[in-house]
């Protein structure tokens, strides 16, 4: 088990890190690339303005028709993206890790703020499964993939919260939650978690197209 | 070209007072002037239904019509408009009317040194050319594109030979098209046959042409390029040498191709207007070096200097040494001589004349409703309420400027040195 | 609720789809989607197909999926699901049969009117997804008759209606002279270089409303504007091979409109009350020709007789009694903004004005756009069955007094006029034109 631990935490740290960070650079490379090569004109109609008009709309709950349509859809996704950021950057046991290796820190969450903050990624998750297995539009078009990558997000907050209060065998789910936190962070990418790497881009495009051309909001 | 040597270029001014015109007339409408500069004539109307032209304030001829339209100076200066009598349309050239008349006469044109005129006619809902008062012998169910050979004496269109019935659209598919030079139609047919181009000599006919909804290519006399395209544009003929070049669009960019070999490296955003120096050795186009970029390109280079909004009007100085166009920046337009742009920014200017030796080069500008000339890059102190373009004098030292200013037509004969630096 | 779409959808009969059709085989199929895949996207098609996360916040946004009783088929996402990432995940190994479903779906569900995009929180243009399978469909030769008739009807007269060359400057002399009567000096300018605007309309209007340019003519006069119409090609500003997918007619026709009018030396081109029109010269030809703005300024009507409004050049006589709803077409709302200019030449020209809701740039489609309405008879019900929200929109606006129903837009205009009639809401549709001529003030009428 420690073995085991030492790697998870080590090299696999390392590669999901790497695989991480070098993923999304090359993403983002890639996709600007291939703008260029195939479709310049987009360059042609980006705008700061409406770009950041149109992405703050968008990140602030009940700011467009589409999050005041559907209010419990909203707070919890919001509360959820949000949790599922601050809590892994913010936990204390994880700065101090940081701290241990690099020694660099910063401000933390006070624990039981964060095994709320945790509860709240994982009944997100699961308001998300629900929803996509009752919901008929959204049933219609979940894929196997959607289901993996849902997995993929919960894994770290419910191995996290199960080794926080130290239930079932906790070196064994301790091992299981660096590997979560190793495989979402690789994943995110290369895959359609990358959602996080090219929404900005799209809301942005999107937002100049209609701010620029056609004069009208986005929201 | 017509020869403007037996104009009066000695005459400082010459006045045509027009404000009497609204006094005798019901309504006038907008003037044309001849290209000596001696006649001003408008439509006018004599009283409900009843029309004539108003030339230097004489009616011309006797004829009174029930419609006039389409007035228009021939380059050889005679006067000809579209004229319709108990229903029935012609030409009437100088006030007399053709003797042939049609259900329908449009899209006159003349070609360059005036002697033919040639327009599209309806008759009985079919279609034909006239040139300079004969119809073709034969007619056709439709006919979309026309074109008047350089030296006048021959015409052509896209003419449709097959009957497709509205719906009917896998029979269209097949091809109901083709092209049909004073008359005769091509063996050929096409789903669709555009923008017809005449040989210098006459002879020879290219149009671009679709083979099926998604393969273009031109074809000369009937018979299509080899190779085939995403789509095309307009043909030319080389003046000198009879090779046919016409735009062409591969994998999303322009090229240039003759007789459907690619003739310049260079790809573009957009490509067309493409012309010949008079000697056919130097070629131009119109081009978007990059996306929203406009300017020309001499012999596959662009000019440096690029234009958001349009690249229109280029045009060669008769050495084919210089090249003259107009350039749309926001709203302004400006005149630009080989890719450098004039300072002077207009709301509106017209396509640049060069001097016969291609030195100077004037052209008429507007701002906010006000005329005038600019000849490189100097502007005539005098505005005007309309003018027509600048003619150069054979020996290119004056300028024949023709204006209306307080209610009076204005021929004036300036030395180029007045306005030019 | 995602079980097997009703009958009569699949039993429609469609030449141009089942002729096509039936002329495919895997092979070609296969060549034809990846090769515009490969040649024509870009960067749009794979983030965008990439980023979705498949949450359905786009399907409220949907005037099919809600008027279908939310069935996933017709979600925006649900649309794309069925058509384009299934050529992807197939990688072109398609059946004619999903074809023929895609080429319905993309032709008669969707009326690529953006509504989706303003709903999707990554702004994904869903509307783009379904070009791309328009293009397919194009190049696969399947694309519904009507519309197809229509793009040909493009292609050989640069105009939507078969109108022949004569036809279009006879019809104006024609509608120039009914005119006279009224005005006895009026004039429709044809081919005026130097006029400061070009006007150019659809081709419907010199086929079957000429009393359309009738009263634009009428305006004009009135307001003294400088204007020409072309007696040319290039009159037409409708588009309906922008709609089919074939772009290179697309560009062909957008040629044509815009070089005329620097042929005219105008320098604004304004438009009659036409959505998609607007789209095609502002939005979607230009920039295939290159220009990343049209060369020259388009002005909408609506935005047109708001500003001869405002400078006070066309004066309002008697107020429009009849209270009117406006309906907000998307072309010129979502697609140009000038929601707020409407409402100021609705205001200013009636008494009540009954809004609409959701309205402005959130406004429901009328399902007639993206060329719906041009697919013809075999998909009207379509179109009505696809848009119970509107009906019941307009149900409301009707309970709250509204009569008359003001759509600027040609499309709106008869795919409105179909939903009012079969559910029976009993509005009248007008153009602004026709309300404005109404109650403009004229110089004394001509007596005999
Ligand atoms: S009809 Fe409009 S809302 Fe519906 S999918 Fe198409 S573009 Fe989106
Ligand atoms: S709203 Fe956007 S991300 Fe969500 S399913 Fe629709 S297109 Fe995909
Ligand atoms: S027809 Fe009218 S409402 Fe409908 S898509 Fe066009 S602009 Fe939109």
């Amino acid at each position: 088990m420690h073995t085991f631990y030492n790697v998870v935490s080590g090299p696999l740290a390392w590669i999901a890190f790497i695989l991480f960070f070098g993923g999304s650079i090359y993403r983002i490379v890639r996709m600007l690339m291939l703008v260029a090569e195939k479709e310049k004109f987009i360059f042609t109609y980006m705008s700061w303005r409406y770009s950041l008009r149109s992405i703050l709309h968008w990140i602030i709950p009940f700011a467009t028709v589409s999050w005041r349509r559907q209010p419990v859809l909203t707070v919890i996704t919001f509360a959820f993206h949000a949790c599922l950021i601050a809590t892994p950057l913010f936990l204390l046991s994880h700065v101090l890790l940081w701290d241990e290796a690099f020694a660099i820190s910063w401000w933390t969450l006070p624990d039981a703020v964060a095994d709320v903050m945790a509860i709240i990624v994982i009944l997100g998750a699961i308001y998300f499964l629900a929803r996509r297995l009752t919901q008929p539009d959204v049933k219609f078009i979940t894929s196997a993939s959607d289901f993996v990558i849902l997995a993929i997000v919960a894994a770290p907050f419910v191995t996290g919260f199960l080794a926080y209060h130290q239930w079932l065998s906790y070196p064994l789910v301790m091992c299981l939650h660096v590997l979560a936190g190793d495989i979402m962070l690789a994943a995110i990418p290369f895959t359609r978690l990358s959602h996080m790497l090219f929404s900005p881009f799209t809301r942005a495009y999107m937002g100049s197209e209609f701010g620029k051309v056609r004069h009208a909001r986005d929201w | 070209m017509v020869d403007s040597r037996s104009w009066d270029w000695d005459t400082s001014e010459k006045k045509i007072p027009l404000d009497s015109w609204k006094a005798e007339y019901q309504w006038v409408e907008e003037p044309y002037v001849s290209p000596d500069g001696e006649k001003i004539a408008a439509v006018v109307n004599v009283d409900e239904g009843e029309f004539t032209v108003c030339v230097n304030g004489r009616a011309w001829g006797e004829t009174v019509f029930d419609k006039i339209w389409h007035l228009r100076f021939s380059p050889d200066g005679r006067l000809t408009a579209l004229v319709s009598e108990m229903g029935e349309w012609t030409m009437a050239v100088n006030g007399k009317a053709w003797e042939n008349k049609f259900g329908y006469i449009w899209e006159p044109r003349f070609n360059a040194n005036g002697t033919s005129i040639a327009a599209a006619v309806q008759q009985d809902m079919q279609y034909a050319m006239v040139l300079n008062g004969q119809p073709w012998k034969q007619t056709y169910a439709n006919m979309t594109f026309f074109a008047l050979s350089p030296d006048g004496r021959h015409t052509a269109g896209a003419v449709q030979v097959e009957s497709v019935d509205s719906g009917e659209i896998h029979k269209f598919q097949e091809g109901s098209f083709t092209a049909a030079l004073d008359g005769k139609p091509w063996d050929a047919r096409f789903v669709n046959v555009w923008n017809l181009a005449i040989s210098p000599e006459g002879g020879h006919l290219a149009a671009e042409v679709r083979l099926n909804l998604y393969d273009y290519t031109i074809a000369v006399d009937g018979v299509p390029w080899d190779a085939h395209y995403a789509t095309v544009w307009e043909p030319v003929f080389n003046p000198i040498s009879g090779t046919v070049v016409a735009p062409v669009r591969e994998k999303g960019m322009w090229g240039l191709a003759e007789n459907g070999n690619i003739l310049w490296d260079r790809r573009f955003f957009q490509l067309w207007h493409q012309m010949f120096s008079p000697d056919g050795s130097r070629l131009a186009a119109i081009v978007a070096p990059s996306y929203g970029r406009w300017t020309v390109a001499v012999d596959g280079v662009p000019w440096s200097a690029t234009f958001t909004k349009l690249v229109t009007d280029a045009v060669f100085s008769p050495d084919g040494q210089r090249i003259a166009a107009l350039a749309k920046d926001a709203e302004t337009f400006r005149v630009v001589v080989d890719g450098s742009p004039w300072s002077g920014t207009w709301d509106m200017a017209w396509k640049p004349v060069f001097s016969p030796d291609g030195k100077d080069v004037a052209a008429k500008v507007e701002k906010k409703g006000q005329y005038t000339y600019a000849v490189n890059d100097r502007v005539w102190s005098t505005s005007c309420d309309a003018a027509w373009d600048p003619i150069f004098s054979p020996e290119g030292t004056h300028l024949m400027l023709r204006t209306i200013e307080a209610g009076s037509y204005v021929r004036r004969i300036v030395p180029v040195s007045e306005i030019a630096a | 609720m995602a079980g097997p779409l009703k009958k009569e959808k699949a039993g429609v009969v469609d030449e141009g789809i089942d002729v096509g059709i039936s002329r495919l085989s895997e092979a070609k199929i296969q060549s034809v989607i990846n090769g515009v895949i490969e040649s024509e996207t870009g960067a749009r098609l794979k983030t965008y197909v990439e980023t979705c996360i498949h949450c359905g916040l786009c399907s409220e946004a949907c005037h099919y999926y809600l008027s279908h009783d939310k069935d996933p088929h017709y979600s925006p996402v649900g649309k794309v699901k069925q058509t384009i990432w299934e050529m992807l995940r197939k990688k072109g190994r398609v059946s004619p049969e999903f074809i023929r479903r895609a080429a319905i779906i993309a032709h008669t569900e969707c009326n690529l009117c953006k509504r989706c995009t303003q709903y999707c929180p990554f702004g994904i243009d869903i509307t783009y997804l379904m070009s791309v399978v328009r293009r397919i469909i194009h190049k696969l030769g399947v694309t519904p008759l009507y519309i197809q008739d229509t793009a040909h009807s493009h292609s050989v007269t640069m105009n939507q209606m078969w109108v022949k060359g004569d036809e279009w400057p006879d019809t104006l002399q024609w509608q120039e002279e009914e005119a006279r009567v009224e005005i006895p000096d009026l004039r429709i300018p044809m081919e005026k270089e130097g006029a400061d605007i070009m006007y150019s309309v659809i081709a419907p209007e010199p086929k079957f409303q000429a009393q359309l340019i009738y009263q634009a003519a009428i305006i004009m006069q009135v307001a003294g504007v400088n204007w020409t119409m072309p007696a040319s090609v290039g009159w037409d500003n409708s588009d309906m091979a922008m709609f089919t997918g074939d772009n290179e007619i697309m560009g062909r026709l957008k040629r044509s409109h815009f070089e005329t009018a620097a042929r005219l030396k105008v320098k604004k081109i304004v438009m009659g009350e036409c959505g998609h029109a607007f789209r095609s010269v502002y939005d979607m030809g230009n920039r295939w020709l290159g220009w990343s703005m049209p060369p020259f300024t388009i002005v909408h009507a609506i935005e047109f007789y708001h500003d001869l409004i405002k400078e006070g050049r066309i004066k309002i006589a008697k107020k429009y009694r009849p209270p009117i709803t406006l309906h907000d077409p998307c072309n010129v709302v979502r697609g140009g903004g000038l929601h707020e200019k409407a409402r100021y030449v609705a205001h200013a020209l009636c008494e009540n004005v009954i809004e609409m809701h959701p309205n402005r740039e959130h406004n429901y489609c009328c399902c007639a756009g993206g060329g719906v309405i041009n697919t013809g008879p075999p998909f009207k019900m379509t179109r009505i069955e696809g848009n119970r929200v509107k009906a019941e929109q307009l149900f409301v606006a009707k309970t709250k007094g509204a009569e008359v129903l003001v759509a600027p837009c040609h499309n709106c205009h008869s795919g409105l006029h179909d939903i009012v009639h079969h559910y029976e809401i009993g509005l009248d549709i007008k153009f602004f034109g026709d309300i404005i001529y109404e109650v403009m003030e004229k110089p004394a009428q001509a007596g005999p």
